[in-house]
């Protein structure tokens, strides 16, 4: 019951981060229509940042700062880089973002090197929010939670109940159609690669100092985030948020399991001796994003909701 | 009968003369060149960085049968290199251990494990290939990011055969030895990488010619008139997959025996990332652009990476430049050049070459000496960026002045010599 409940609280959590991720990466590959390989080098600039604007402003200024410096990088990049890419094709797209990633994690590499920065949680939340079964729970665990759900609502606000929102949904299906009404579209572009940077910056901001700020954290959470773009679905806000709470749920059950292949298909005749009956579940948990997109392409391409096949 | 657009008499395809020029003289050029270069006496570390550059020339080749002629981008290519140079590295210690109790794989000579290493690399790519080839574009690229990811992870679990993070090592001094090689040295390595070197070119160059080759261009073109003509586009894609999984395996055979010891590293994204830089940076569209980006990226691997820190980025730098201004790669811009060069009036287009080269390298000036600077300055260890006796502390007017200078003179310079380009 304890460790169940842990696992959820905590698996919500990260599911409610990698929904920040994928959330912007989920309307840039739907309206480019094409997956942002450094969409989680933006999420490391956003921790990097927020460390060296703490020192100045402390972790309150860093905490609106930092994603708006992200999504003003984020604009200058789609403007300047990506806009040149486009008229080789999707294929060219890709292949820009996917070097724009190596080029963020050397330049990360030569302005903070090349070990974990010591970027902390702030004084003013490091304490134990309640005691639960005789383990006290982080204050700011809570704190993220918070964090993340008033930006899922305002996400959900700004989409469905504004102007720009209206637009924003129509250019994911009619893009011509809202050129000719007059609106320009490779704004509007801009300003949603722009948004989703700065929301994968505020990820890095809070996630930065839960998990580790380093030069390789773009690169050990931006395939995860591939797998929930395609899980839930091309173009399909709800069903990131689905596939995020699905895979942070996944990951966190999976570690906190304690068995092996053995336990499970033992009735097959697996032994305990064996190699494969050692195999334990939490090992294989980073395997299990990867299966599941595999299988999704397979056999689902549309995703969890997606209205159009990835 | 013979229609009249097919007559030979009519001189419409191919003379002798041009088929031996175009598809026989650059393999005897190359046979040539590595029967030539051991005369030169290299050094132990050229040795090593040409053995290097053959296994990385048949990777990258093998990447460029997915990417740059059918058109599939995948992330996951080292998958297929790394199986088989497992594959070859197991053989190889059951050579050893034959050796001693005389068992099936006593006369199997070292010399052909790269022949293992090719089929355990198709094995795979017939395996793995059937779910990824399914789709085309997008999502087959992201099929290959998860299947590599999932591969790299499972290496590290099940460690009987992959050993662990440690990896596991051979010897290749043992068995048969075929033409007379021990492979005990460093050059008699070198027999065996330009051997096998030579047949993987020889056998992808061929692969292209055969109708299954024509074919897969046909598919990266246009896929759908393929359906047309009766093919199955998914077929060929899946054939081509094999294909290039064995290639990538035949070079990680090669690779087995040069540093006889394989880790589950060599199956992760970050060796599938490198063959995609070497053969993009080399050039797509041409059969040997991914050979000039195996041996510029190698070498600038081995090489570069003595003097600056900084030289991964220098090589995201040169990958983002090639993708946004020469999609044709090294190679695309080296046959520009011949032609520009061989074509007439060249003298007015080569003054504009010479005036964006210049400016390029007044840009290069500018970016190195403030990249140089900066990762010195960042360090913190107090070093000096000192190029040819030059002394450009972090903290002088001067080191900025003239990285500035440099910087502004060669972007204006790029601008205009570009428009001049565009207006020719």
């Amino acid at each position: 019951m304890e460790t169940i409940i842990f696992a959820l609280l905590n698996g919500l959590i990260y599911g409610l981060l990698l929904f920040m991720l994928s959330s912007g990466l989920t309307l840039i590959f739907s309206m480019m229509g094409v997956l942002n390989l450094a969409h989680a080098s933006f999420y490391m600039l956003g921790a990097y940042f927020a460390f060296s604007l703490g020192h100045v402003t402390g972790f309150w200024g860093a905490l609106f700062l930092a994603p708006i410096i992200v999504g003003v990088a984020g604009a200058a990049i789609e403007k300047w880089g990506l806009r040149t890419v486009h008229q080789h094709g999707h294929v060219a797209e890709l292949l820009f973002t996917f070097g724009l990633a190596y080029i963020i994690e050397e330049l990360v590499k030569i302005f903070w090197g090349k070990i974990a920065v010591p970027y902390k949680i702030p004084d003013s939340l490091d304490f134990s929010a309640f005691e639960l079964f005789g383990t006290q729970y982080p204050a700011y665990r809570i704190f993220m939670l918070f964090i993340s759900i008033s930006m899922l609502i305002g996400l959900w606000f700004l989409l469905k109940r504004t102007r720009i929102g209206l637009i924003i949904q129509a250019v994911l299906t009619h893009p011509n159609m809202v050129a000719s009404l007059g609106h320009n579209v490779p704004r509007i572009l801009m300003l949603v690669f722009a948004t989703g940077c700065a929301l994968a910056g505020l990820a890095g901001v809070i996630g930065g100092n839960y998990l580790v700020t380093e030069p390789s954290m773009a690169l050990s959470v931006g395939p995860i985030v591939f797998v929930v773009v395609v899980v839930g679905g091309m173009g399909s806000l709800e069903g990131a948020f689905l596939a995020s709470i699905l895979i942070g749920l996944l990951q966190t059950f999976a570690v906190s399991v304690n068995l092996n292949f053995a336990d499970i298909f033992g009735f097959l005749g697996l032994s305990e001796t064996s190699e494969l009956g050692r195999v334990s579940i939490p090992s294989i948990a980073p395997i299990l994003p990867f299966l599941l997109l595999v299988l999704m392409l397979m056999l689902r391409p549309k995703g969890l909701l997606g209205e159009r096949e990835f | 009968m013979s229609t009249k657009t097919s007559n030979p008499q009519l001189g419409l395809g191919p003379t002798n003369a041009y088929k031996f020029k175009t598809r026989v003289l650059p393999f005897i050029l190359i046979v040539a060149l590595f029967v030539i270069v051991p005369f030169l006496d290299p050094s132990r570390t050229a040795y090593s960085l040409m053995n290097i550059i053959g296994i990385n020339i048949v990777f990258a080749l093998s990447y460029n049968m997915l990417l740059g002629q059918t058109g599939l981008l995948s992330f996951g290519h080292a998958v297929y290199f790394g199986l088989g140079g497992y594959g070859a590295l197991h053989v190889m210690n059951w050579i050893e251990q034959s050796g001693a109790d005389g068992g099936f794989w006593a006369s199997y000579p070292v010399f052909g494990l790269p022949i293992i290493g090719f089929a355990v690399g198709a094995c795979a790519g017939a395996i793995i290939g059937w779910p990824s080839c399914r789709r085309a574009g997008v999502p087959f690229a992201m099929i290959s990011l998860g299947i590599a990811e999932m591969v790299a992870a499972g290496a590290f679990i099940f460690t009987s055969v992959f050993g662990g993070e440690e990896g596991i090592s051979g010897d290749r001094m043992n068995g048969v030895a075929l033409f007379n090689l021990s492979l005990g040295s460093v050059s008699q390595v070198y027999w065996f990488i330009a051997f096998w070197t030579f047949v993987g070119i020889v056998g992808m160059y061929t692969f292209t010619r055969t109708p299954l080759g024509k074919m897969a261009q046909a598919v990266r073109d246009n896929p759908e008139r393929v359906q047309f003509v009766g093919y199955d586009p998914q077929n060929i894609r899946y054939l081509v997959f094999i294909a290039s999984g064995g290639f990538a395996g035949l070079a990680g055979g090669m690779a087995s025996i040069n540093f006889e010891i394989f880790t589950p590293e060599s199956l992760s994204l970050v060796p599938s990332g490198f063959v995609l830089l070497m053969a993009y940076i080399g050039g797509t569209k041409y059969f040997a652009g991914p050979i000039v980006g195996a041996i510029l990226l190698t070498y600038m691997q081995s090489n570069l990476s003595d003097y600056s820190e900084a030289w991964l980025l220098y090589l995201g730098l040169l990958f983002i430049l090639v993708v946004m201004y020469a999609p044709g790669g090294l190679a695309g811009i080296l046959l520009g050049f011949w032609n520009g060069v061989t074509q007439p009036n060249a003298t007015e287009r080569l003054k504009t070459w010479g005036a964006t080269i210049g400016s390029g390298f007044a840009t290069l000036i500018g970016v190195i000496i403030l990249t140089e600077v900066t990762v010195r300055y960042t360090n913190g260890f107090g070093e000096i960026f000192e190029p040819f006796g030059l002394h450009l502390p972090p903290g002088s007017i001067v080191t900025w002045v003239s990285c500035l200078l440099f910087l502004a003179a060669g972007i204006a310079g790029l601008r205009y010599s570009m428009k001049r380009i565009a207006d020719q």
